[in-house]
């Protein structure tokens, strides 16, 4: 807790005071902050392969399929330090015979072909379950609904072509009927206003919590109420 | 009623199959719809245009192959400006993939432009975690955050990394954000903080929530917002690829998206009707 | 070679693109091998670039080639490593000491950027004078994004009951909050279809070549 005000204080009065010693204590623990987080990224990575390990072992439903994550996981980490990535260096020097046989490193290869493939695909079938949603769920109950559903439906309209075909022929004069102008003005103005009003009441919750963990009054991060 | 009924009890692969083949159709025969630039994409080349040639640009892949489609026409169409105008390119990531991304579009673009030259006019700087408190750490001391390329390369073998100590001769930032670390901080500290101009490329979905910032104090100087950005930027750099060609197909999915909503409505108050009737 | 293995990437790629799509179908065992595929690799990918595009270049090549001037940098090395001790439940504990470091830094940084960037400057930006402009569509568009920003941080104001006066603007507040959602819904629904658009530019360009990729 006295490490995080001392950091965090730390930090905040750098702002204010721009010179020796604080601009070189605040610089510094940026940039032990990005060390830090590495190795946080690979605390993760190694969480996920020890609670695999665990379903697997205690062959809780589904093990069979954690064995595919691990031996998915061990590959590529294997293909990455062996022969190294596009631009990096593995273990072994990349013989021109795997190279013309590959086209390109094992490590990038899994990551072309089935990362990028999974990946799109994984995150593409939402469009189905919108569309299913939008049929079952979209209802004009009340005025808010109402009025969510057409911002919904003018946006969507205004922010393809066809909605620019649609009211193409519509005079100068009267621009402001024009869909994708009517989409505009919602993005800009009543869309801002409300996201805005977001931002900043989000930005004071961020403000509050970073004070109340600075000041040691917010301390579950330490595992503490 | 009955038949409201059913329609609203429809098996939703029906659904799905009327998505995929709305999507499918107009990739296979172009409808060929007009497109029409706005304001905010216009803002975002206009900069470009503006900025000196053999000037440093700092573009930053925070995105992954999840938002691929929507990003990387985006990124294609942007490096193809920034080398027209002989501007050189500084890349970054804020998400691992990134660094691919940027690979993948440099391959691509470069092929176009056979006197860009790696080191040169372009430089991939790859990966760092840490999201806003690695910004600002770049924006102090910019050598120590990135010692070499993604290559493992110290960035004193470069030409292109003469000089560059922090933000100072870099002449604009843009993110190419699917969500967080990306558009949002490099707004916080390089704009907001060091005042120089950032613009954007984000997926849709993230794009409303980042227009607030485009306002009278050019937090953000433009944005491009999801397919549809990415098509109008291929319009304004006349280059039409994939974004454009996806245009026809996203308003026929739209449209049947939209008389979903309205039959659903439609049997909603209709069967309303009936229940009230029923109750009454 | 190259060219048939760019060819048998493809079709792994269609099998793993079916294989997710078959869910919209039902759950099944194709699908829950290719989502446990994704998890892995994902996880492998990070692993790597996170070693040789942070730890090796910030940390091992500074502390190995110039000892005496980064010889600081064991700090965070330190810390890193208290960090992983978090997978070994006796001394978890230890971690405790890397979280407060970061937690605290991020909590400084945050206290200062999100003041400026979302309050401050959002609430310079909301000042105008929507009368300034000689074009009817701004001054209303401007009324209305002054009139919104403030209904609409009234709304999130729970100390006070939402009632009289006070409850009229919150519930003019929920009204942009409901177009605002509107629009977030729309460009969700833009978003979800180009990536549908991307796949099916695969399926249908890559992989039958039907269309130009």
């Amino acid at each position: 807790m006295l490490i995080t005000f001392l950091v965090g204080a730390l930090i905040i009065v750098s702002e204010f005071i721009p010179h020796k010693p604080f601009n070189n204590l605040s610089t510094s623990l940026e940039g032990w902050f990005l060390i830090i987080s590495g190795f946080a990224i690979i605390l993760g990575q190694l969480s996920l392969f020890k609670v695999n390990i665990i379903k697997i072992h205690r062959k809780a439903p589904n093990w069979p399929y954690f064995i595919i994550a691990l031996v998915s996981f061990s590959v590529m980490v294997i293909c990455g330090i062996l022969w190294g990535t596009q631009q990096q260096p593995g273990l072994i020097p990349v013989s021109d015979k795997m190279l013309n046989f590959f086209g390109v490193k094992p490590f990038d290869y899994i990551f072309k072909y089935l990362f990028e493939n999974l990946s799109a695909t994984m995150f593409s079938l939402l469009a189905f379950f919108m569309a299913s949603a939008s049929y079952r769920a979209f209802r004009a109950r009340s005025p808010e609904s109402t009025l969510l559903l057409i911002a919904a439906v003018l946006v969507m309209l205004g922010r393809t072509t066809i909605g620019s075909t649609l009211t193409g022929w519509i005079p100068e004069s009267l621009g402001f009927l024009h869909l994708p102008n009517i989409a505009s003005f919602i993005m800009k103005y009543p869309n801002t206003a409300g996201q805005r009003a977001i931002m900043i009441c989000a930005g004071l919750g961020v403000i509050g919590s970073s004070l109340r963990i600075i000041l040691g009054i917010e301390r579950s991060y330490l595992g503490g109420k | 009623m009955k038949i409201f009924e059913k329609f609203l009890n429809i098996d939703r692969r029906i659904i799905f199959l009327l998505i995929l083949l709305g999507v499918a159709i107009p990739l296979i025969w172009t409808l060929g719809f007009n497109l029409e630039v706005t304001e905010n994409v216009q803002s975002v080349y206009t900069m470009l245009e503006k900025i000196e040639p053999g000037t440093r640009i700092l573009i930053s892949f925070d995105y992954d192959p999840s938002t691929k489609p929507e990003i990387q026409p985006m990124a294609l169409a942007l490096m193809q400006q920034a080398f027209t105008l002989r501007l050189r390119i500084i890349a970054t990531a804020l998400w691992p993939m990134g660094v691919q991304m940027c690979n993948e579009a440099f391959e691509k673009v470069s092929a176009e432009y056979p006197n860009i030259e790696y080191g040169v006019d372009f430089i991939n700087l790859g990966y760092k975690s840490g999201g806003m408190v690695t910004i600002n750490h770049m924006a102090k001391d910019f050598r120590s955050t990135f010692p070499a390329d993604a290559g493992g390369n110290p960035i004193d073998e470069f030409p292109i990394m003469k000089g560059i100590k922090n933000f100072d001769k870099i002449g604009c930032v843009i993110s190419l954000s699917a969500g967080d670390p990306g558009l949002k901080q490099w707004v916080m500290i390089v704009h907001d903080t060091f005042g120089k101009p950032v613009a954007g490329g984000t997926t849709a979905v993230q794009a409303p929530t980042m227009l607030p910032y485009v306002n009278e104090q050019q937090q953000l100087v433009g944005l491009l917002g999801g397919l549809k950005g990415a098509a109008e930027y291929e319009l304004l750099i006349n280059k039409p690829g994939f974004a454009t060609k996806g245009m026809d197909a996203q308003s026929v999915a739209h449209l049947i998206i939209i008389l979903f909503i309205l039959i659903g409505n439609i049997g909603y108050f209709a069967t309303r009707k009936q229940k009230d009737n029923l109750k009454a | 070679m190259a060219i048939l293995m760019d060819r048998i990437g493809i079709w792994i790629g269609v099998f793993l693109t079916f294989a997710i799509f078959s869910f919209l179908y039902k759950d099944n065992p194709f699908y829950k091998i290719a989502e446990q595929i994704f998890i892995g690799i994902s996880a492998g990918y990070w692993f790597i670039y996170t070693i040789y595009n942070i730890l090796i270049p910030n940390l091992f090549i500074p502390v190995t080639s110039d000892f005496t001037h980064n010889f600081i940098l064991l700090i965070p090395a330190f810390l890193g490593i208290l960090m992983l001790c978090r997978l070994i439940p006796s001394i978890d504990w230890v971690s405790r000491y890397a979280l407060a470091v970061v937690i605290g830094t991020t909590a400084g940084l945050f206290f200062k950027r999100y003041l400026q960037s979302d309050v401050l400057n959002q609430l310079t930006a909301t000042m105008l004078n929507p009368f300034a402009s000689s074009n009817a569509v701004q001054i209303i568009g401007e009324l209305i994004l002054i009139i919104g920003t403030l209904t609409g941080i009234v709304y999130f104001f729970f100390s006070k009951k939402h009632e009289g006066a006070f409850g009229t603007t919150a519930k003019i507040g929920i009204y942009f909050l409901m177009v605002s959602f509107g629009a977030a819904f729309g460009y969700t629904v833009m978003a979800r279809i180009s990536l549908l658009i991307g796949r099916l530019n695969f399926l249908l360009g890559d992989w039958l070549g039907i269309i130009k990729p």
